[in-house]
């Protein structure tokens, strides 16, 4: 089994990059930009400074947790798209509950308490898609992307209305939450290790409920074939409900992360799930579901993402570039993969 | 078209499934092939029609060696195979199906096709509504749509994997009746199967498989104690229904009504007692399947009510009935009963309830391996139980049921089975109704139905009458089937 995959998988995933990497190059020489140049300015701006790897680490973790969320939902046969709400839903509620008691706790208090306020947060949204697809029969793709239209509409109106800034109610967010309800970075290291370490501790516990728990057997059997899966008396309904409820809730935990986080802006913007919900999609699916390479996937993914946002500033080029090479790399490895199990089903 | 195997050599990881098969077979003609579960049947038939490729050895088609790439490849080549479970698309229409894998045109003449497809289905007297859902019909009727559908695609050789194994009497003998009639027409049919009285009657020549190799080739007046030493080296002695005393109701249901998009039953009563056996007979999709299911919560009768032990479970969730300790199987192996990414032993821990949260894989393993062990499984625990043979899917499903139900609701429990396991299966059973089981079984083969129920009901068109088996010849129950008696 091993030496199988050595011998035969590995060989395939370097064919898709090389192959994502060759098919941007072409991108890249099609929009007259040198490809090299690009590449390297890229990985300078990932990892030129420490000050830049830290800036790559903390993008790391909020990937690091929505990726073990939806190891949960696609082990069960789930399209999560709805996890770019979840994630706005846990910022939500991790900011309403700092306001109200942000002058009232000490901040450690403070902070756990968010902590968990964003766990609610996002897995009550995420249990909305449960109920939508189990009540409504609502797909959960589309239930999923309804509801991220509703969570950032409703971070839109918190940010002008109730939540505005004093005087002037402006987009750009609410008031910023002084530096003691910050996670705390190393002096000259803005990285928080307690970050990472959520997201590491998310896959890892992810990993092993899945492989040897009875839940994760039952969610994968679910996923697999749903049926036959009911008929062994798996409670199916009771088991995706509590599928999107986790990983919701860890999408919100990410949510929680943008807010206290050490590179975070400290308060509630729009859009502040930044697409980390729709990237943590791509990295899942790159990893194959395997929770172990979703780690270092998610990590090149949080590098490419940060080291592209040179791009515009040293080459007037847009930071998308960015994703253009992540999205190649997907597609390239769904394509391999696709060829790949086409051969295995000719052999056995 | 003639065709030959010569030297097929096929492995898959540790087992070698075909070890240098050489076969040869006329054209026009029909050829059995027989062999006991896992023997490599099969996977000999899906190396033909371009599902497999050999590791080594080679094809040939009217002396040309050919080598295909894929089933649609061996296809237009003329070779074309009907799986032992059906691999159609039961969410589209008969309809669609039938097109699928048809020369590519722009724009589809559906009216045309339509008419295609009933000439060609009349010729054989099929009945297919070509708009109904494929989830809808039966697998005869599954059958009979594929069978037709390769017809269409221009097929000279049609390779059918245990085709009888679900069908009614009736639906057996259309198949029949086509299969003579293609062989008429000059084309050549391969037939796997384990029933020995089914291949002497239907083919002209046999070819035994044993553990992967030839073990025997006989024309068809070959006596049955001879294909019976090729297939098992030995020749078995069949078992005896032995007495059984019947305890308290199990199961009673009162004047239930049934119904579903084609068929009513309505205002059935029926009691079984602990330790009895009834069998349900009747043309497919004539009532059997709604009240098995009915009995296992999966369906809402329209009116009456169902105890099991003295509770009324009408309109109780599923859960409820697993609780109440029944075990149900269904008839579609890897659609309903099992899930092919999963390992047998995940399976077992799948089936598992208990209040810990981690699963115990040591003792889920030994769990497996004790089952392998008494039900006979050619597998390992680690073996994903798409990747094990029909008959071992079958004995895999069979180890699964709760090991001390109350109830047990079968759909064609032996189905793919060989003599000897479909014996041995029916021991274990027995073994059960001794301690009290009830046991309900839906069946298509006339034989096991009088051999191993206590009762039998009939069921024609939504109506049941009962049988007692004591005393009972098969030429009753035939009729019966057919419909005499239900006015
Ligand atoms: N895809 C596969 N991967 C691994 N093993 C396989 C696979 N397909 C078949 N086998 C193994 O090869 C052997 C032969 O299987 P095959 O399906 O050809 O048997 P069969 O003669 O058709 O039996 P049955 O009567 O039970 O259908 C079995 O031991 C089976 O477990
Ligand atoms: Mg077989």
């Amino acid at each position: 089994m091993n030496k199988e995959f050595i011998r035969r998988i590995i060989p395939l995933q370097i064919a898709a990059i090389l192959l994502a990497l060759s098919l941007s190059a072409v991108i890249l020489t099609i929009l007259s930009i040198s490809p090299i140049d690009a590449f390297s300015l890229i990985l300078s701006g990932a990892f030129g400074s420490p000050a830049k790897l830290a800036y790559v680490l903390t993008a790391w973790a909020p990937l690091l947790l929505c990726s073990a969320g939806l190891l949960v939902t696609f082990a069960a046969g789930l399209w999560n798209i709805g996890i770019e709400g979840q994630v706005v839903m846990g910022a939500v509620f991790a900011t309403g509950l700092m306001r109200i008691l942000q002058d009232s706790l000490p901040p450690s208090a403070v902070l756990l308490l968010a902590a968990l306020a964003g766990l609610l947060g996002g897995a009550l949204w995420g249990m909305l898609v449960g109920g939508l697809r189990r009540y409504g029969s609502v797909n959960e793709i589309f239930g999923g992307l309804g509801l991220n239209f509703i969570a950032g509409s409703l971070t839109v109106y918190l940010i002008l209305g109730p939540w505005k800034r004093p005087g002037i109610g402006s987009t750009s967010g609410t008031e910023p939450f002084p530096p003691s309800l910050w996670l705390p970075g190393f002096k000259d290291f803005q990285a928080s290790p307690i970050e990472m370490i959520l997201g590491l501790i998310a896959i890892a516990s992810v990993a092993i409920a899945l492989r040897d728990t009875h839940f994760g057997l039952r969610l994968r059997a679910v996923g697999m074939n749903m049926k036959a899966a009911f008929l062994k008396g798996v409670p199916v309904d009771q088991d995706l409900f509590l599928a999107f409820g986790l990983c919701g809730a860890l999408a919100g935990l990410a949510g929680w992360v943008l807010i206290v986080g050490t590179s975070a802006r400290h308060n509630l913007y729009p859009l502040i799930s930044s697409g980390y919900g729709y990237l943590a999609i791509l990295v899942v699916l790159l990893a194959n579901l395997k929770p172990f390479w979703s780690v270092p996937i998610s990590f090149s993914f949080a590098a490419i993402s940060m080291g592209s946002l040179q791009l515009p500033l040293q080459r007037q080029l847009d930071s998308s570039l960015g994703g253009v090479i992540q999205g190649m790399l997907v597609l390239s490895v769904l394509v391999i993969n696709g060829i790949r199990s086409r051969w295995l089903r000719h052999e056995g | 078209m003639k065709v030959e195997l010569k030297d097929i050599h096929k492995r898959f990881g540790p087992i070698q499934a075909n070890d240098g098969i050489t076969l040869s077979i006329e054209p026009g003609t029909l050829h059995g092939l027989l062999g006991e579960n896992g023997a490599g049947k099969s996977t000999l038939m899906k190396v033909l029609s371009g599902f497999l490729s050999p590791d080594r050895g080679e094809i040939r088609l009217d002396n040309k060696t050919i080598r295909f790439d894929s089933p649609a490849e061996a296809v237009a080549l003329g070779v074309g195979m009907l799986h032992q479970d059906p691999l159609d698309f039961p969410a589209l229409r008969v309809i669609d199906n039938f097109l699928l894998g048809s020369p590519r045109e722009f724009l589809l003449d559906r009216k045309y096709h339509q008419t295609r497809l009933a000439e060609l289905a009349n010729r054989f007297g099929f009945r297919l509504d070509p708009e109904a859902r494929v989830s809808e019909l039966s697998i005869g009727e599954r059958q009979q749509l594929e069978i037709v559908r390769l017809l269409a695609l221009g097929v000279n050789v049609l390779i059918l994997d245990e085709p009888t194994t679900a069908i009614s009497t009736q639906q057996r003998e259309s198949l029949f009746r086509a299969l003579s009639q293609l062989t008429e027409e000059g084309k050549t049919v391969i037939f796997v199967s384990h029933k020995l009285d089914e291949v002497k009657s239907l083919c002209s020549k046999v070819t035994v498989l044993a553990h992967g190799r030839v073990t025997g080739e006989a024309a068809m007046d070959c006596p049955t104690k001879e294909l019976v030493k090729m297939m098992f080296g030995q020749v078995l002695t069949v078992g005896k229904r032995c007495e059984v005393r019947l305890g308290e109701p199990i199961l009673e249901l009162q004047n239930l009504s049934l119904s579903d998009w084609r068929l009513e039953v309505k205002d059935l009563s029926l009691k079984v007692q602990a330790g009895e056996v009834v069998g349900l007979a009747g043309l497919e999709g004539s009532g059997q399947q709604l009240v098995l299911r009915a009995c296992a919560g999966l369906l809402r009768p329209s009116a009456g009510r169902i105890w099991i032990a003295h509770r009324d479970m009408t309109g109780r969730p599923y859960q409820d009935f697993i609780e109440a300790s029944i075990g149900y199987m269904p008839a579609a192996r890897l659609e309903e009963g099992l899930i092919a990414g999963m390992t047998l032993a995940e399976h077992i821990a799948l089936t598992e309830r208990g209040p810990s949260l981690f699963i115990d894989w040591t003792m889920a393993v030994e769990r497996a391996s004790q089952r392998i062990r008494e039900f006979n499984i050619k597998g390992q625990p680690t073996t994903f139980v798409g990747n094990l043979s029909g008959g071992n899917q079958q004995r895999t499903l069979l180890s699964l049921l709760p090991s001390q139900p109350k109830l047990l609701l079968m759909e064609h429990p032996t189905r793919g089975l060989d003599m000897e396991s479909m014996e041995y299966i029916w021991r274990l059973l027995q073994a059960l109704t001794q301690q009290g089981t009830a046991i309900l079984f839906i069946s298509s083969d006339p034989e096991e139905l009088l051999e191993r129920s206590d009762r039998i009901a009939i069921f024609f068109g939504g109506k049941v009458r009962m049988m007692d088996t004591c005393g009972a010849s098969l030429f009753d129950l035939g009729e019966s089937i057919g419909g005499k008696g239900f006015e």
